[in-house]
């Protein structure tokens, strides 16, 4: 973690680092809520936003709390931030908000946001923290929107099904039938579904990750033989 | 805590491979499987034959993707075995996209992704089937009449059924199905009955089991015997789940018999006796050792006493085995069997 630039944070987000397929962290509500693209829009926002409040503040005050008693005020600053999305997601997106349930609480528990503020926040500048909140919670919520994507079509055959509790009354129809007629896939909804389809998730990463340094050490090869050649 | 397998079980016979073993295997279902589609129709043929097409086609496919060759693991039978257990586990007469989702299940999910075969922790053919049952509870629940009680399809019936759904005309769903005898012993349980009063007003019940499903049952029992004489499997798993399962419904039957069934109607019920001696004895998914085996069956016939009396299913021995598949690693490392002359006090065995 030496290196801090825009990019290099940004990356380490989205994909080298991804909190959902590489930290393997918040996986209780990455499971429990990705079964429709709404949820896990809904979820993976409110994370987001979670996380851009905690590291901003906890970047900001990083020089004035003495390090003994540094995680019991990162967790009040957490469980505040939380509290009030909380009650602003109540009252504003009330639909979701009792579809999410206790995982909108529970984002307090997210081992993802506690570990951005010891282990980023707390040691670098503010805008640097703002970047790695940001890239970091859209990185977990890209993945929470790709797994509630998969298990809804294989599931119920719909896709962003019930978006007005998201965009509103005008986005009631934007409900996609991909299938129409559809059985449904109880499996993909159920529990198993989001352990099979997290696995897969990780596993066509891993091979976009395998196939990259054969291409890299492909070209060099070309290279070398070129100039051998000539 | 590191688990260490124990290694493979070496046979001495020098005819034996994994085609022999599987091609047994699948011999000592034929009496079983004949039982069933002369008592049940042809509906058993066409699982089979469809299951199996689509299980060798799924293993070709995958073994390209993986780069293996194709010859030697088509050949073995393995695929056919899976395919085989996985139809007599389906109801009959089940839509043609059942059985292909089912046998993708068992070849590619449990068993490729896993490695393939001797790799592969849970069974391929309960995987599939606990997919199914999971996802399309309707479907893999609505058995056949016997051809005795209903009205038999024929096979060409019977095949425009499976793939299209259609039924000839002036013949209604309800007339080609019915409960089987444990489905109907749990809802009528669980509408506050006893037991003797729901057996005296079907004629499901037989003196065994289920009428008619005993007799599959007593083949699939033949059949069994047959594989243990022939030392293609060992007794201890199959007697410690009928045992335990026996034991446990006889301690609750003379408990309370008017709230649960015989121990002779759990043995001859369901699939009690494919699980015994077909599906729970798989040497990959099995515990290794003979004590380890003792266990490990006594484990499946637990649950499955436990699930079919208190669960929601009507049956368990699906469920019991993967749960004992999921335990078989530390039954290994607490019964790997004391080295000759080795130390005797390590207190593991």
């Amino acid at each position: 973690m030496a290196e801090t630039s825009y990019s290099q944070i940004s990356k380490d987000g989205f994909w080298n680092n991804n909190v959902a397929l590489v930290q393997l962290l918040g996986l209780c509500p990455l499971l429990a809520v990705t079964n429709t693209t709404i949820n896990g829009l809904g979820l993976g926002l409110a994370t987001t936003l979670v996380l851009v409040i905690s590291n901003v503040i906890v970047s900001s005050i990083r020089n004035v709390v003495r390090a003994e008693i540094r995680l019991p005020v990162f967790m009040l600053i957490i469980a505040s931030a939380v509290t009030a999305i909380e009650l602003s997601m109540n009252a504003y997106f009330h639909g979701l908000y009792l579809i999410l349930g206790i995982f909108i609480p529970l984002i307090v528990t997210n081992c993802a946001i506690i570990g951005r503020a010891e282990g980023f926040a707390s040691k670098h500048p503010i805008p640097q923290a703002l970047m790695d909140a940001l890239a970091m919670g859209l990185g977990f919520t890209i993945i929470l929107v790709l797994l509630g994507a998969m298990r809804e079509v294989i599931g119920a055959g719909t896709l962003l099904a019930n978006a007005h509790l998201m965009f509103g009354e005008a986005a009631r129809d934007m409900t996609l039938t991909v299938v129409d007629d559809y059985r449904g896939f109880l499996l993909a909804v159920l529990p198993p579904g989001a352990f099979i389809g997290l696995g897969l998730l990780i596993a066509v990463k891993n091979l976009i990750d395998a196939r990259q340094p054969r291409k890299a050490a492909l070209g060099k090869a070309q290279t070398a033989s070129a100039e051998a050649s000539s | 805590m590191f688990i260490q397998s124990q290694g493979s079980p070496h046979l001495h016979n020098r005819q034996r491979s994994v085609r022999s073993v599987m091609l047994g295997v699948s011999y000592a279902l034929v009496p079983a499987i004949l039982v069933y589609a002369w008592l049940f129709g042809a509906g058993i043929l066409i699982n089979i034959v469809l299951a199996g097409g689509l299980a060798l086609a799924f293993e070709a496919a995958f073994l390209k993707l993986r780069g293996r060759e194709l010859a030697p693991a088509l050949g073995d039978g393995s695929a056919l075995l899976t395919a085989l257990l996985l139809a007599m586990a389906l109801p009959p007469l089940a839509p043609w996209w059942l059985v292909l989702l089912g046998v993708f299940f068992a070849i590619v999910v449990a068993k490729h992704l896993y490695g393939g075969l001797g790799y592969n922790p849970f069974n391929p053919a309960m995987i599939g089937y606990a997919v199914l049952l999971i996802s399309f509870p309707l479907e893999m629940t609505t058995w056949p009449a016997p051809l005795a009680d209903g009205q038999s399809l024929g096979l060409m019936g019977s095949l425009a059924y499976v793939f299209t759904g259609q039924l000839p005309a002036g013949l209604g769903a309800d007339a080609i199905t019915g409960a089987t005898p444990l489905d109907n012993l749990k809802t009528q349980l669980d509408l506050g009955r006893d037991v003797a009063q729901i057996r005296s007003e079907t004629t499901l019940f037989g003196s065994l089991g289920g009428a008619h499903w005993e007799w599959i049952n007593l083949a699939i029992l033949g059949g069994g015997l047959w594989l243990i004489w022939r030392r293609l499997i060992t007794w201890h798993i199959p007697v410690a789940m009928l045992g335990t399962l026996a034991l446990l419904a006889l301690v609750f039957y003379v408990y309370d018999p008017t709230s649960y069934a015989s121990p002779l109607f759990h043995l001859f019920s369901g699939a009690a006796m494919l699980g015994a001696f077909f599906i729970a004895t798989d040497p990959v998914t099995a515990a290794t050792s003979n004590r380890g085996k003792l266990w490990f069956g006594a484990g499946i016939g637990l649950f499955t006493f436990v699930i079919r009396s208190w669960g929601g299913y009507p049956d368990g021995v699906a469920f019991a085995v993967l749960l004992m598949n999921m335990a078989a690693p530390t039954i290994d490392y607490y019964t790997t069997p004391r080295v000759f002359g080795g130390n005797k006090g390590d207190g593991k065995s």
